[in-house]
């Protein structure tokens, strides 16, 4: 740590390997959206180091399973996605609210913005929530989202994937990324999946087929662990003063 | 404490957009209401969020995160220990608009400890959008708390006097308005976290 104006700055090095730049000519839209001034170091007092805890009251009878949302069964794939919710010393994130929104079978959004012509299926939403367990681990069913169209360059077309949304413990370690599914033959065109500069962190966004929480006569599988930066302990100089009016 | 850098032994996951479908999946209905409407002492947080040419950015999430009015967080790692104040929730969440703008009902934030005095009130606060590959992380201060954001920590780390405004909010009726410039003459301050 150094200090610098009397305050303790972090250590944490943020990792410019795996996460994108916010300037990516590639996707085009960043264009007039990612600050040109240099980011100002914010040292992590109270505010950074909580967040919201979220509970039950989020989550709505149905939300942990996509297929269950509506009279009848979206069309599709059913898959079942889950895995464990740690941070980047190690520890499982107990106990976190989680949210997904995705694409239906046929690559189209349930969204006003989304009118490419794939059928809308009236029996699926596309959004889950649900909280990780005492070990950090999440699980959804859902069906497997198609690959859609959109117009960032000629004969753009965007890999399958899960929009994922993450609290953490602290307000440093909101995530919001994208789970993909191996084996998808498009991500040598997408500016999303090549926006992370290193390939092994690309790799991190990969779920991995899973065969034996597959589900006979019922659903594929598919496991995806999701690691949040890790959470910057004791900032306080002087913890007393903050003790003082405890009581 | 000694100095150190913390190197991450587990790898991380790679943050990615919200794109531009984020309003299925991350409004809450109850989202833009850390208070009840109603509640004694209750006040909108409004703004625009803006592009760098100047146009509202209309899918875009702004998420606040604050103490409560004792300057207390309802969390475990609060070492003075977890306070919650019933009915507030102390986290914000709303779309941008069709006009860019968010508005988000909650309390005003007492002062903050931090490590050699109080910090002044302030509201931490998230954008997502479409075309941002991670979200950016600002903060608001009031404008009547002229001595304290003077004194505060994160402020006079500001130079610029100029940048230092983009985080001092104006007071309107029934609140505060923060515009959010993500880039351009007066892009707002954003901070690495």
């Amino acid at each position: 740590m150094s200090t610098t104006s009397g305050l303790h700055i972090s250590g944490y090095v943020r990792d410019h390997n795996t996460h994108p730049p916010l300037d990516y000519p590639g996707y085009k839209s960043t264009a007039l959206r990612h600050p040109q001034r240099p980011l100002t170091l914010l040292p992590h007092m109270l505010t950074e180091i909580t967040s919201p805890v979220l509970g039950q009251d989020r989550l709505g009878p149905h939300d942990h399973d996509l297929t269950r949302q509506h009279e009848g069964e979206p069309q599709g794939q059913r898959i079942l996605v889950h895995g464990q919710v740690r941070d980047s010393d190690g520890r499982p994130v107990p106990h976190t609210l989680v949210e997904v929104w995705q694409a239906n079978a046929a690559g189209r959004y349930r969204h006003t913005g989304d009118n490419w012509p794939a059928p809308l299926d009236p029996n699926f939403t596309g959004v889950g929530r649900v909280l990780t367990d005492a070990e950090g681990r999440y699980r959804f069913v859902t069906v497997r989202p198609g690959a859609y169209p959109w117009k960032n360059h000629r004969n753009a077309w965007r890999p399958a994937h899960i929009h994922f949304s993450l609290f953490g413990r602290a307000f440093t370690q909101r995530l919001v990324t994208q789970m993909y599914f191996p084996d998808d033959p498009l991500f040598f065109q997408d500016p999303m999946w090549q926006s992370v500069p290193d390939e092994k962190a690309r790799e991190r966004m990969l779920a991995r087929f899973d065969y034996d929480t597959t589900e006979p006569e019922w659903a594929l599988a598919y496991t995806w662990d999701i690691v949040l930066r890790g959470r910057e302990q004791t900032p306080f100089e002087s913890e007393e003063e903050v003790l003082e009016d405890d009581e | 404490m000694s100095a150190h850098h913390t190197r991450p032994e587990v790898p991380t996951t790679p943050s990615q957009t919200v794109g531009p479908y984020l309003h299925i999946g991350l409004p809450w209905p109850d989202g833009p209401f850390a208070v009840a409407e109603g509640t004694p002492g209750a006040l909108w947080l409004r703004g625009t969020v803006y592009d760098g040419a100047g146009a509202p950015v209309t899918d875009a999430l702004v998420e606040t995160w604050q103490a409560d009015p004792d300057g207390r967080f309802d969390h475990p790692d609060d070492p003075r220990g977890a306070r919650s104040l019933p009915g507030f929730r102390g986290f914000g969440r709303c779309p941008t608009d069709a006009s860019g703008s968010y508005a988000i009902l909650t309390l005003k934030p007492g002062p903050v400890p931090g490590p050699t005095g109080d910090q002044a009130p302030h509201v931490d606060i998230s954008v997502f959008a479409r075309g941002m590959m991670h979200r950016v992380v600002t903060r608001l201060y009031f404008p009547e708390e002229e001595a304290a954001n003077a004194a505060d920590p994160v402020l006079g780390s500001i130079e610029d006097q100029a940048a230092r405004a983009t985080l001092v909010a104006d007071r309107e009726e029934g609140g505060y308005r923060l515009d959010i410039r993500l880039q351009g003459e007066r892009e707002t301050v954003f901070f690495d976290i």
